[in-house]
C-alpha cells in the first residue's frame, strides 16, 4: 500500500500513545493491588466493566457523564472495599493462588449478575456531547474524547503518585507493602491499610471502564479482553510497579499501533511477542522486584 | 484417628457440595433436558449458535424465532400429532466447540436434524459432523464455501444469502454511486474474505481500484490503530467487512475519527441487533445489504404474518434479520417433513428440493445443485431520525429480486449439473 507520510506516521504513534494510556489506566489498578497486597486481582477486568455499566445506569437516571466521572469511582470503590473486607481478607497468608482463584471465580459471578440484570446484549454509550468530534492535531485529526481519555489518565497518575509518595497514609501504604509486620508492630492496623488500597484499585478499575464505554459500547463480557492485554502490560512492567505499568503501558500501545501500521494482522500477536522478548532478556520486568511471587 | 474423620468430613462435605452446585446446574440450565419422554418421540431440530461472544445479540434473535417456527408447527398439529423440539446449544463462535456440540446433538440428542451457526467459518464445522453422520444441515449463516463441492453434499442446505449475493447486490447499488476508489477493513477469517472476494468480483464490471485491504482479527475492540491508516489512503468509499459486536466498535469509532465526513461506509451487511446495540449515531448513513428487515410487511403478506406471530410470541418486539434466518431455517425442514410426511432424511431431501415457499420475505426456492436458497438482497441505509418504533432503524434503498443470476453458476462452484 501507497501513502506511507511523515504525518501518517506520526498520527499513528500519537494513537498509540493514546491506546496506551488507557492500557496504562487500567493496568495501574492492577499493579497498586498487586504490589501492596500481592493480590492478582482477576477480577479487575469485571470491575471495569461494573464500573461502565453503573455510569449508564447512573445516565440512565438522569445523572451526567461529569457526575459520573466521580460517582462512578466512589461507589466501585466502595463494591472492591466490601469484596476485600469480606472474600479477599479471610484469605491473607494464605499463598498466591488462594485470592486468585477466588477474583477469578467472582469475575465469573459479577459477569454473570450483569448478564441477568442488563441482559446479554450490549448498549450504546453516547461519547458526552462536547467531546464529539476530531480535532486538527497538527498531524491529522484525532477524537476529543481520545485526548480527554489521555488527560484523565494523567490526572489520576498525578493524584496516584502525591498520594503515595507525599502524603504521611501513602508512606504507611508503601511501607505495608515492604514488610507488614513491622508496620503492624508500630501500632498501624494494616488490614485497615490493605482495604483502602483495595479500594483505590478497584475505583480506578471503575473508572477505567467509564471512560472506555464511549470509546466501544458496553457489553458484560468487555473486561475479558483488556484483562489479558493489562496483564501483559502489568508483566513487562515488572508485577507490582505503577511506573513500569506507566512505562509498559505506553510502550504496548505503540507497539500495537506500529504493528497495525505495517502488518495489521499481526498486531494481537505483537504484544505477546513484546512480552516474550521482555521476560527473555529481563523476567522481572523493566522495573520488578525480584521475589516478590515467592 | 481424628485426622481421618476430619479428612472423610471433609471431603464428605466437598462432595456433597459438587453434587448439589451440579444438580443447581441442571435444573437452573435453559437446556434441560426432558426427562418425561412424550409416547412418541418428539422430532428433534439441533440449533447450535453462538449465544455467547462477540454475535451474541443476533444468535439469541435466532433461537427466538425458530423457538416461534416450532411452536407454529406443533399449534398446527406437528406431524400428525407428533411435536417438534428446538434444542439449542451454545457453539461460542468456535468451531471446535460448534463439531463437539454437534456431534453430541446427532450422537447423544439423536436429533432429526440440525439447523442454525452464525459464522462463516463455524458453520462448515458443523457441516462436516452433519454430512458424515448423514443428517440434514440448514445453515442460517452466510457462506460461500458452504454452496462448493468441496464442502457441499446432498444433505447440506443454505438458508442464508451468501457473500456472493450480498455483496453483489451492496457493490451494484454503492459503486456507481459513491465512487471507483475503494478501501477494505476486513474481519480476517472466513467472512471478511469471502465478502472482499465478492466486492473485487462485482467490483470489475464497474472498474473500481482497490486501494488496500487492511485486516483485523475477529473480536476486535479497538480499530483507532487502523482508522488513520484508512483515511490516509483517501478512499471514495471505505468497506467495512465484519460483524457483530466488531461492526458495532468499528462504526462507533469511524464516527469518532470523523472518518464519514469525507468518505462513504458501506457494509455488506447491517445486522439489526447490531444497530440497536451501537445506536443511531454510530450507524448512521452506513449503506449495506441484509436479507430480511421487517419494514418489507407492505409489500409482503408472509412478512405481515411473520412479524404478527413474532410480536405476539415476544411482547411487541418485532423481528430481526438473523431472528428471520432462524425461523426460516426451522420453517423450511418441518414443512418439508409435513409435505412428506414423515423424518426420513432421504424425503425430506426431496420435499426440501421440491419447494416454492414464501414463509417471511416473499418467494424463495432451494436451487437444485448446491441447495442454495435463492431469495431477494435488500439494500438498506441506517436511519438516525423520523423513527416509528425502535426496531424502526433502517430505510430499504433497493431491492434485488431473487434470480440466480445473481448466484455463481453450478459449474463455478464445482458441481456436475
Amino acid at each position: 500500500m501507497a501513502g506511507l507520510s511523515f504525518d501518517l506516521i506520526a498520527l499513528q504513534l500519537f494513537a498509540g500513545l493514546a491506546l496506551g494510556a488507557i492500557y496504562v489506566l487500567f493496568a495501574i489498578g492492577l499493579s497498586l493491588i498487586f504490589g501492596m497486597l500481592t493480590v492478582v486481582n482477576f477480577a479487575h477486568g469485571a470491575f471495569y466493566m461494573v464500573g461502565a455499566y453503573v455510569g449508564l445506569y447512573l445516565i440512565s437516571l438522569g445523572g451526567n457523564f461529569w457526575l459520573c466521572l466521580v460517582a462512578v469511582p466512589l461507589l466501585i470503590g466502595l463494591f472492591g472495599m466490601a469484596v476485600e473486607r469480606v472474600l479477599i481478607r479471610p484469605l491473607y497468608g494464605r499463598g498466591i493462588d488462594y485470592p486468585l482463584l477466588l477474583t477469578f471465580g467472582l469475575s465469573y459471578v459479577m459477569v454473570e449478575c450483569v448478564r441477568i440484570a442488563f441482559g446479554k446484549t450490549g448498549y450504546p454509550f453516547d461519547t458526552p456531547e462536547v467531546l464529539q468530534g476530531a480535532v486538527d492535531i497538527g498531524v491529522g485529526y484525532f477524537p476529543l474524547y481520545r485526548l480527554f481519555v489521555i488527560g484523565a489518565t494523567a490526572v489520576v497518575l498525578l493524584v496516584l503518585w502525591l498520594f503515595l509518595e507525599k502524603t504521611s497514609f501513602g508512606l504507611i501504604v508503601r511501607a505495608g507493602a515492604r514488610d507488614p509486620q513491622i508496620v503492624r508492630v508500630l501500632g498501624v492496623d494494616v488490614s485497615r491499610v490493605w482495604l483502602i488500597v483495595f479500594g483505590i484499585g478497584t475505583a480506578i478499575a471503575g473508572f477505567a471502564g467509564l471512560l472506555a464505554a464511549p470509546l466501544q459500547g458496553v457489553i458484560p463480557e468487555m473486561g475479558g479482553t483488556i484483562l489479558a492485554e493489562a496483564f501483559v502490560v502489568t508483566v513487562v512492567g515488572g508485577m507490582g510497579s505503577i511506573g513500569g505499568a506507566v512505562l509498559a503501558g505506553l510502550l504496548v500501545g505503540v507497539v500495537v499501533s506500529m504493528t497495525s501500521l505495517f502488518a495489521p494482522e499481526m498486531a494481537k500477536v505483537s504484544i505477546f511477542a513484546l512480552m516474550a522478548i521482555v521476560l527473555i532478556v529481563r523476567p522481572q520486568g523493566f522495573f520488578g522486584r525480584a521475589g516478590l511471587l515467592s | 484417628m481424628t485426622k481421618t474423620v476430619t479428612k472423610a468430613g471433609l471431603l464428605s462435605r466437598r462432595r456433597l457440595l459438587t453434587t448439589a452446585s451440579a444438580g443447581a446446574v441442571l435444573a437452573a440450565s435453559p437446556f434441560r433436558i426432558n426427562l418425561l419422554q412424550a409416547e412418541e418421540a418428539p422430532i428433534k431440530i439441533g440449533f447450535p449458535v453462538p449465544l455467547t461472544g462477540p454475535y451474541g445479540a443476533e444468535a439469541q434473535d435466532q433461537v427466538r424465532a425458530g423457538q416461534l417456527a416450532v411452536a407454529q408447527f406443533n399449534d398446527a398439529g406437528g406431524l400428525n400429532g407428533r411435536k417438534a423440539e428446538l434444542v439449542v446449544r451454545d457453539d461460542k463462535l468456535n468451531p471446535g466447540e460448534a463439531a463437539t456440540r454437534t456431534l453430541e446433538l446427532v450422537e447423544k440428542e439423536k436429533v432429526n436434524f440440525v439447523v442454525g451457526s452464525l459464522s462463516a467459518a463455524v458453520q462448515l464445522a458443523i457441516n462436516n459432523v452433519t454430512k458424515e453422520r448423514g443428517i440434514i444441515f440448514n445453515s442460517i449463516s452466510q457462506s460461500d464455501a458452504i454452496n462448493e463441492a468441496a464442502d457441499f453434499s446432498k444433505y447440506t442446505f443454505h438458508e442464508a444469502l451468501n457473500p456472493h449475493m450480498t455483496s453483489g447486490a451492496v457493490g451494484r447499488y454503492a459503486f456507481p454511486k459513491f465512487g471507483k476508489k475503494i478501501a477494505f477493513l476486513t474481519a480476517d477469517y472466513a467472512y471478511g474474505h469471502e465478502m472482499v472476494r465478492g466486492f473485487l468480483e462485482v467490483g470489475k464490471e464497474f472498474n473500481i481500484e482497490n486501494l488496500g485491504d487492511i485486516r483485523h482479527p475477529l473480536g476486535t475492540t479497538d480499530f483507532s490503530t487502523l482508522l488513520p491508516r484508512l483515511q490516509a489512503l483517501k478512499p471514495d468509499i471505505l468497506c467495512i467487512s465484519n460483524f457483530g459486536r466488531d461492526q458495532q466498535i468499528v462504526l462507533k469509532q469511524a464516527t469518532d475519527f470523523g472518518v464519514k465526513k469525507s468518505i462513504q461506509i458501506i457494509a455488506p451487511l447491517l445486522s439489526h441487533a447490531s444497530r440497536v446495540a451501537a445506536g443511531a449515531q454510530a450507524f448512521e448513513g452506513v449503506v449495506g445489504g441484509c436479507s430480511f428487515y421487517w419494514g418489507i410487511e407492505d409489500k409482503f403478506a408472509s412478512t405481515k404474518a411473520f412479524n404478527d406471530a413474532f410480536r405476539k410470541m415476544y411482547d411487541g418486539k418485532l423481528p430481526t434479520d438473523y431472528g428471520a434466518l432462524g425461523y426460516g431455517g426451522v420453517r423450511t425442514v418441518l414443512e418439508a417433513v409435513k409435505s412428506a410426511g414423515t423424518v426420513d432424511t432421504e424425503k425430506v431431501i426431496a420435499a426440501l428440493e421440491a419447494l416454492k415457499y414464501d414463509y417471511y420475505k416473499g418467494p424463495q426456492y432451494y436451487r437444485k445443485c448446491d441447495h442454495q436458497s435463492v431469495q431477494s438482497v435488500l439494500v438498506i441505509k441506517s436511519k438516525s431520525k423520523d423513527m416509528k418504533n425502535e426496531s424502526d432503524v433502517f430505510e430499504v434503498l433497493s431491492t434485488e429480486e431473487p434470480s440466480e443470476k445473481n448466484l455463481r453458476t453450478c459449474e463455478a462452484l464445482g458441481h456436475k449439473s
